[in-house]
C-alpha cells in the first residue's frame, strides 16, 4: 500500500482554498477514480459513513450530486454543475453544500487540475468561493459539521463506558 | 452572529501572505516593529497596516516599552481556524488515503488488462 501523505490545504486569499496531495498513479487513473460513480462512492465518504448517491453527468452544463449517510443516520449532500471537462487534465464545477439556506446562492467554484510526472500524480482542487461571505458560511457549517463530529464521537464513548 | 463575524475575521487576517508571515516571525516572541520591517522587507506604514488587522481580530497584542511598541501572537484569536482547517484537511486526508487504496485497484486491473493481450 502506498500512501502518499496528508492532503496539504492553504488558505490563498479570502475567498480561495487550496487542497494539493500526490498520488502513486498515472493521472488518467487519478482522474478515473475522480470521475466514476462506483470509483467516487469508494472514497469519498472520508470514512465518515456511507455513500448513498453519487450521480455524475460529465459534461459541460451537466449536474453531479454526491450524498452521505453518517453513522447517525443523518445525510449529507452536495450537488453542482461541471463548467469545463477536460479528459485527464482538469474538471471546473460548482459545488453547494444541501446543508445550509440557499445553498446554490452560496456554491464555490472548484477547479480540479491533474498533472502527471515520473508516473505520479499531483491534484490540486482550487476551492473559489464567490465572496468573502460564502468563504466564511462555508467554514461556518464545516466548522459546525465538525463540531458535530467531536459531539458524536463524545456519545460514543461515553455509551461504550457505560 | 457573533460567533462568525469573528470567525471571519480571524480568517481574513490570516489569508494575505505577509500577515501569515508576521505571524510566522511572532510565534517565536515578542517583537518590535523595526524587526517585523526588517524581516520582512516591507516599508513601515505596511507592516503598521498588517499589524493593525492583526490587532483589530485579536491574532497580536501590542505593548509599550518606552518608546518602543512590542507585539506578540495571541494564539486564542487564531485557534478557530487552526481547527478549522485541521478538520477539513483531515477530512480530505482521509477520501485520498481511501483514493490511493482505489487507485492501486485500477493499476492491477490495468497491468491485468495488459497481460490479456
Amino acid at each position: 500500500m502506498t500512501t502518499s501523505g496528508t492532503a496539504t490545504v492553504t488558505l490563498l486569499t479570502d475567498e480561495q482554498i487550496l487542497i494539493t496531495r500526490e498520488f502513486d498513479a498515472p493521472k488518467h487513473l487519478v482522474f478515473k477514480a475522480f470521475t466514476t460513480p462506483e470509483l467516487v462512492k469508494q472514497w469519498w465518504h472520508a470514512n465518515r459513513g456511507e455513500m448513498t448517491v453519487a450521480e455524475i453527468d460529465l459534461r459541460p452544463g451537466g449536474r453531479w450530486r454526491y450524498a452521505a449517510v453518517a453513522d447517525g443516520g443523518m445525510e449529507v449532500g452536495f450537488h453542482g454543475e461541471y463548467r469545463e471537462i477536460v479528459p485527464n487534465e482538469r474538471v471546473v464545477s460548482t459545488e453547494a453544500f444541501e446543508g445550509i439556506p440557499d445553498p446554490d446562492a452560496n456554491a464555490t467554484l472548484n477547479t480540479a487540475t491533474f498533472t502527471e510526472a515520473d508516473g505520479r500524480t499531483t491534484l490540486t482542487i482550487l476551492v473559489e468561493a464567490p465572496s468573502k461571505e460564502v468563504r466564511d458560511a462555508m467554514i461556518d457549517s464545516g466548522m459546525e459539521a465538525g463540531m458535530q463530529d467531536a459531539l458524536d464521537l463524545l456519545e460514543q464513548a461515553a455509551v461504550a463506558l457505560r | 452572529m457573533a460567533r462568525a463575524a469573528t470567525t471571519a475575521d480571524a480568517f481574513n487576517a490570516v489569508a494575505e501572505p505577509r500577515r501569515r508571515q508576521i505571524l510566522d516571525a511572532l510565534a517565536a516572541g515578542e517583537r518590535p516593529v523595526n524587526d517585523l520591517v526588517r524581516l520582512l522587507g516591507l516599508a513601515q506604514p505596511q507592516v503598521s497596516k498588517h499589524l493593525r488587522v492583526l490587532r483589530e481580530v485579536g491574532a497580536v497584542d501590542v505593548r509599550e516599552q518606552g518608546r518602543q511598541r512590542l507585539y506578540r501572537l495571541n494564539g486564542h484569536a487564531l485557534k478557530p481556524i487552526h481547527d478549522w482547517v485541521q478538520e477539513y484537511e483531515r477530512t480530505w486526508t482521509e477520501r485520498f488515503d481511501r483514493l490511493d487504496a482505489v487507485l492501486e485497484d485500477l493499476k492491477q486491473k490495468e497491468e491485468g488488462d495488459g497481460n490479456d493481450d
